[in-house]
């Protein structure tokens, strides 16, 4: 490194200047200071150059997803006039009949109803692609209003049920109504029924209670993240109740039986190189010994839980050690010099007071597992699945995953979907680390 | 019955178990410190612990022995049955029928014909058999190891160094068990690898330069290409490395310039409240899922290339490399800056002094002996940040291609090792075939790839530590 120091002071003809007059040195010096000056602050500007791009890609990246994904907030419904033919659902004491209301054309119903707004329509296609412009699961929505009412009204009746996505689109602004036909998902005369609809007050936007109350769904507007939360929390469950006992375990070993040698040496060798370990190798781990091996079910939240787990484990291993070493010296010699074994010194007053750090570092391995989307395509959490999980071995999806599985998508409503549930995900992140630092300030004890 | 054997009613049986073991072995050891006149070697707690640990550790080791090892000897019994039954029947057809009638046996569906259900019956029958024996073996094994430590309750008895003694030992296996993922991942690798090169040559994998494994799923070629099982699709990964390699340079491209010049600003420069802002700032870049960065990748990005490409009269690929690697190069500026800028303000401060005190401006001191010392930690840097490149899965599935193209242009599409294992390893692939088998023959290239990243990232990061301590 000597000859670089060296070359800081010497400039190309500096040595003949050691015997110059002093006002000549100083004058040589002063002509090469400006440039040097210029490019200190040059290095400076690259740096906060760097700093903006960075922080201009972050901002671009959240205004990009926030803005495609907050109108995933509204669905569109469309109001129609509907008469429930009560005699078809009710049972003799007039209460609704489970089984017939199963088998009760509902769709058609709706469909039907919908068709009196436009007497003009007569076609057969021209009625079909009128009765597209209502969800396909419209008849499934009125079935579960009268059910929950519990009542069928006599008389018609004005219901709201779901728009096709298409229409919601459109209703959001989200489809450019000036594009050649064939390239349009809704045709001109559906544009012209769309508008009759819009001129008569006959289509409004709700709050979409739908895509936080349900699992997937073929079609966007009946589509929802519950069931992907619920999965994401199945498996985080399984990942804290491994890896939080175990990783303490060995971090308590390592800091404190672990005698040094060559097998504790690997064992410390393994716990870091398994922290830099791409993900989708846990998921391939998964997949050949959890699913190959001991033959557990596909897809369950259990064994996404345990690759996560393995995956996170290491997190928690480094942040625990730290934690540990954070502790001064001075309360284990104490506790050892009032007599406590060292079992006793590590768990009843080395471990409390780490406790907010190894809590801390428990959740920021959390939201990383949260976030982590390959192993658990690799155990086949990919699916399409459209009830909430209710147990650990249900077949479930997880958050991220189902963003991925909707991005993938043709609809232009999923992508909007997609959008809203990575704003979902990227709130529960936020909300963990904010309690991650949260406890790290109320608990952070200066010793 | 069935309640009795449920699993919620051997967790309650289990707790009571441990409980009254706790309390026998407590109420013993003080009678017999009041009876023989002395005092307990222990506090009076870790005889009870000691023997509730008896009590319910020996089952519940059996009890996770018997949760895996169960279920498949009956199925495998069942098969058998099976089997003879349907003599005529191929072994996939035989996992279907087995399938069904595990469901029959659980009562979901019904049995389509008498044999069916003759054999569910019987499945059915021994589960049940196989329920009764789990919980009333586990009784008797809580029993003998109550039975056990109840009767080594002794005054004179070490109770708290024999627990200890298993803390410790349990330490240390869940201290070992990171060595344990370590051979799981390798063996598992290496065994799936290991049958898949017994029928692909290891030459054709690793210098084969023209990789489709896929062929063999065009429709209406499915049959016609599974009856020559094997020698469908061809299987040479350099398109597949060079293409993960050609997306992990793009992203070091744009991740180091930013990077590295983030560092050294928030190293050198920034005064210290400016610091803490921008260091939090650039940390929730790091804790952005990658799959919202693919879809960044696939949704933004791609299509913004394209269009800019088609101003200029490039044509983009929509799949286009450029878009997959600029958008991971984003995802790992915070990696390269946080670590970066941890070794800038590692090298010790008597260096800055010394270059400032002969009169060099803050950027010589920079350039010429800071960084020139920070070298060996920031090569490790890049290194582990490439293995980070090497090892990403979403933003590449989601924005990169999955045709494996034998190229280095940017703005073409091609595809990487871990877009390769996803697509071949989702779907409803048989588990052996030659296809499945290639994901992880690529899955162990990968590991090992990435871990001499890591090897040799630690190798040239510790000369740093030796020169300057």
């Amino acid at each position: 490194m000597n000859d670089h120091s060296n070359s800081v002071s010497s400039s190309p003809g500096a040595s003949g200047l050691y015997s110059a007059p002093t006002d000549v040195r100083m004058a040589h010096i002063a002509a090469g200071l400006k440039k040097r000056r210029a490019a200190s602050k040059r290095l400076r500007f690259y740096g906060i150059m760097a700093i903006v791009t960075a922080i201009g890609f972050l901002c671009i990246l959240l205004t990009t997803i926030i803005s495609n994904g907050y109108t995933a907030l509204q669905q569109t419904e469309v109001a129609v006039v509907i008469e429930v033919p009560a005699g078809e659902i009710l049972d003799d004491a007039g209460a609704i009949d489970a089984e017939k209301s199963r088998n009760f054309n509902w769709a058609g119903l709706v469909k039907r109803s919908f068709r009196k707004e436009f007497p003009e329509v007569t076609g057969m296609l021209e009625q079909r692609s009128l009765g597209e412009l209502l969800s396909a699961n419209a008849g499934y929505d009125l079935r579960l209003q009268i059910e929950d009412a519990g009542v069928v009204p006599t008389g018609p009746v004005t219901y709201w049920v779901k728009a096709s996505d298409d229409v919601d689109m459109l209703m959001k602004g989200r489809m450019d109504r000036t594009i050649d036909e064939k390239m349009r998902r809704i045709k001109d005369d559906q544009l012209v029924w769309f508008d009759k609809t819009v001129a008569k007050d006959n289509i409004r936007l709700v709050f979409n209670s739908t895509f936080f109350t349900m699992a997937d769904s073929r079609e966007p507007e009946s589509a929802g993240v519950l069931g992907a939360i619920v999965g994401s929390a199945l498996a985080l469950i399984v990942t804290v109740v491994l890896a939080l006992p175990l990783a303490v375990m060995a971090a308590v070993y390592l800091e404190y039986f672990a005698p040094p040698g060559r097998l504790t040496d690997f064992i410390e060798v393994n716990v870091n190189n398994l922290a830099a370990v791409p993900s989708i190798v846990f998921g391939l781990l998964g997949l050949a010994v959890f699913l190959g091996f001991f033959g557990m079910p596909r897809s369950a939240p259990l064994v996404g839980g345990m690759v996560l787990a393995l995956m996170t484990l290491p997190t928690i291993i480094i942040a625990t050690r730290a934690s540990i070493r954070a502790v001064p010296s001075s309360i284990r010699d104490a506790a050892l010099g009032l007599g406590a074994s060292p079992m006793q010194t590590a768990l009843d007053h080395i471990l409390p007071l780490a406790a907010p750090g190894i809590l801390t570092g428990t959740i920021i391995g959390i939201a990383q597992a949260l976030g982590e989307t390959a192993p658990l395509i690799m155990i086949g959490m990919v699916a399409f699945i459209v009830d909430v999980p209710t147990s650990f071995t249900d077949p479930a999806t997880a958050l991220p995953v189902q963003i991925f599985i909707w991005s993938d998508s043709a609809e232009r409503a999923f992508y909007e979907r997609s959008s809203l549930a990575i704003m979902v995900l990227l709130l529960f992140l936020i909300s963990m680390n904010l309690a991650a630092v949260m406890l790290r300030r109320k608990f952070e004890k200066k010793w | 019955m069935a309640f009795f054997t449920s699993n919620v009613a051997l967790l309650i049986t289990t707790l009571v178990f441990g409980i009254v073991a706790y309390m026998l072995a407590v109420g013993r050891i003080r009678s017999r410190v009041v009876a023989e006149g002395v005092k307990s070697h222990s506090l009076v707690k870790y005889y009870g612990v000691y023997a509730a640990l008896w009590t319910l550790v020996p089952a519940l080791i059996l009890a996770l022995i018997w949760a895996f090892a169960a279920d498949p000897l009956l199925l495998n019994a069942a098969e058998a049955r099976l089997a003879t039954a349907f003599p005529n029947l191929p072994a996939s057809f035989l996992d279907l029928k087995l399938a069904q009638l595990q469901n029959i046996a659980a009562g979901y569906i019904d049995a389509p014909d008498d044999i069916m259900a003759a054999e569910a019956a019987k499945l059915r029958g021994s589960m049940e058999r196989v329920a009764l024996a789990r919980v009333l073996t586990l009784m008797i094994v809580m029993m003998i190891g109550l039975l056990f430590a109840f009767f080594r309750v002794a005054p004179k008895f070490k109770a708290r160094v024999a627990f200890e003694g298993f803390l410790r030992r349990s330490f240390f296996a869940a201290a070992v068990l990171a060595i344990l993922i370590t051979i799981g991942i390798v063996a598992s690798l290496l065994f799936e690898a290991y049958r898949f090169f017994s029928e692909i040559s290891m030459i054709d994998f690793f210098f084969g330069t023209h990789w489709s494994p896929m062929v063999s799923l065009r429709e209406g070629a499915v049959a016609a290409d599974e009856a020559v099982a094997g020698s469908s699709g061809s299987f040479g990964m350099v398109p597949v490395m060079l293409g993960t390699l050609l997306v992990a340079v793009i992203a070091m491209l744009v991740a180091v310039p930013v990077g590295l010049f983030s560092a050294i600003y928030t190293a050198d420069f920034a005064p210290r409240h400016v610091r803490n802002i921008i260091k939090p700032l650039l940390e929730v870049l790091a804790g952005i899922p990658t799959v919202v960065y693919g879809f960044f990748a696939a949704l933004t990005a791609a299509p913004f290339f394209r269009e800019a490409g088609l101003l200029v009269g490039l044509d983009v690929s929509s799949q286009s490399a450029l878009a997959a690697g600029g958008v991971m190069g984003i995802m790992i500026i915070p990696f390269i800056s946080s670590l970066s800028d941890d070794v800038i303000t590692a090298v010790p401060k008597s260096l800055r002094d010394g270059a400032l005190g002969l009169g060099s401006t803050r950027a010589e001191t920079i350039m010429r002996v800071v960084l020139p010392a920070a070298f060996p930690g920031l090569v490790g840097a890049f290194l582990l940040a490439m293995s980070r490149a090497v090892g990403e899965t979403m933003i590449v599935v989601m924005a990169a291609g999955v045709a494996a193209n034998l190229t280095i242009n940017p703005l073409e599409s091609v595809t990487t090792v871990t877009v390769q294992i996803v697509m071949l390893l989702t779907g409803d692939n048989e588990f052996d075939s030659v296809k499945t088998l290639s994901a992880f023959a690529l899955g162990i290239t990968l590991f090992v790839v990435t871990l001499l990243l890591n090897i040799a990232a630690l190798h040239v990061s510790r000369k740093l530590g030796q020169r300057y301590e």
